[in-house]
């Protein structure tokens, strides 16, 4: 896959890991894990970019005596996700257009 | 490898970079470890599992950029004392015209690499556009009478097109190894510094 369209994807897939509720770096990495492969040091990057940017907030909480991230989204966060579905939307129509030209080839 | 190990091996090989994104980092694999324990992994077998700890910090160099290292290493570890600092200001006029000097030769190698590229391209181009001054001229030659030289010129415009097209995936590749080669030079600096820090 396209190194830039894979980082723009990330991106949006750590957002909808921490949409329904807040998380923690591990969990982070397991829900995105079945579509795509992240490591570690991805993950850091992309959260602190995200924090940056103003999409998620953090805090520290305890958890089994020790200290844990959680991170949770914010509503500009939200709408990142809103218009990655909107571009989505987009690209699947164009897909679809592309592939019915391919078919009628057939 | 305990994780006690794997953090203190992690802080050797980062400890040119600034201490607050260290810790952070620290912190942030720690906790990676220690949730990996809690679903039932052995220490070793978490540690394992984040990957060698060469490979995280050449992967954490080549994310922070260059000018925070730099910054880092600038920053004097302690305050400079008074005749230190007069020191400096008064042997400025050597050290700080050696180290223009320096930083001007570096740069110039730097920027003859790209010359090289340019004229590349404008030899690229010349090419790509003498086929079109060609066929008018070829023209202006038949109707003065002299067909065959126009067919020689004709001949030339369209040899050139062709030579044209090998240049272009030259210069092309010429270009992207220019970019990979400024990319190693960015991360063998950041390592340099790195291990300067260490030092």
């Amino acid at each position: 896959m396209d190194i830039q369209l894979k980082r723009g994807l990330l991106d949006v897939c750590v957002l909808a890991a921490i949409k329904n509720e807040d998380s923690y770096g591990y969990q982070i990495i397991k829900d995105v894990k079945p579509y795509l492969e992240m490591s570690e040091s991805t993950l850091y990057t992309i959260l602190k970019r995200l924090e940056l940017s103003g999409m998620l907030t953090v805090r520290t909480s305890e958890h089994a005596g020790r200290l844990r991230k959680y991170y949770r989204i914010t509503e500009a966060g939200i709408g990142r996700i809103e218009d990655f579905k909107r571009e989505w939307r987009e690209v699947m129509s164009i897909y679809q257009f592309v592939t019915k030209e391919e078919a009628a080839k057939k | 490898m305990r994780k006690q190990e794997f953090l203190d091996a992690l802080r050797t090989k980062l400890s040119g970079l600034p201490k607050q994104d260290v810790g952070e980092r620290l912190n942030f694999y720690g906790e990676m470890i220690d949730d990996r324990v809690e679903e039932g992994l052995s220490e070793e077998e978490a540690v394992l599992d984040i990957g060698s700890v060469e490979e995280i910090a050449a992967q954490i160099i080549a994310d922070i950029p260059l000018t925070k290292i730099v910054k880092e290493r600038v920053k004097p570890k302690r305050r400079l004392r008074a005749w230190e600092i007069l020191f400096l200001a008064l042997g400025s006029p050597i050290w700080l015209s050696l180290a223009v000097a320096a930083f001007a030769v570096i740069f110039s190698l730097y920027a003859s690499l790209w010359a090289v590229i340019v004229s590349l391209w404008a030899v690229f181009a010349s090419l790509a556009v003498c086929p079109i001054g060609s066929v008018p001229t070829c023209v202006i030659f038949a109707v003065g009478g002299n067909g065959a030289s126009g067919v020689a010129v004709l001949a030339a415009g369209i040899v050139c097109l062709g030579l044209s097209i090998f240049m272009l995936y030259g210069c092309k590749a010429a270009t992207k190894g220019a970019l990979i080669l400024t990319k190693k030079m960015a991360i063998s600096i950041k390592n340099r510094l790195i291990k300067r820090g260490e030092a």
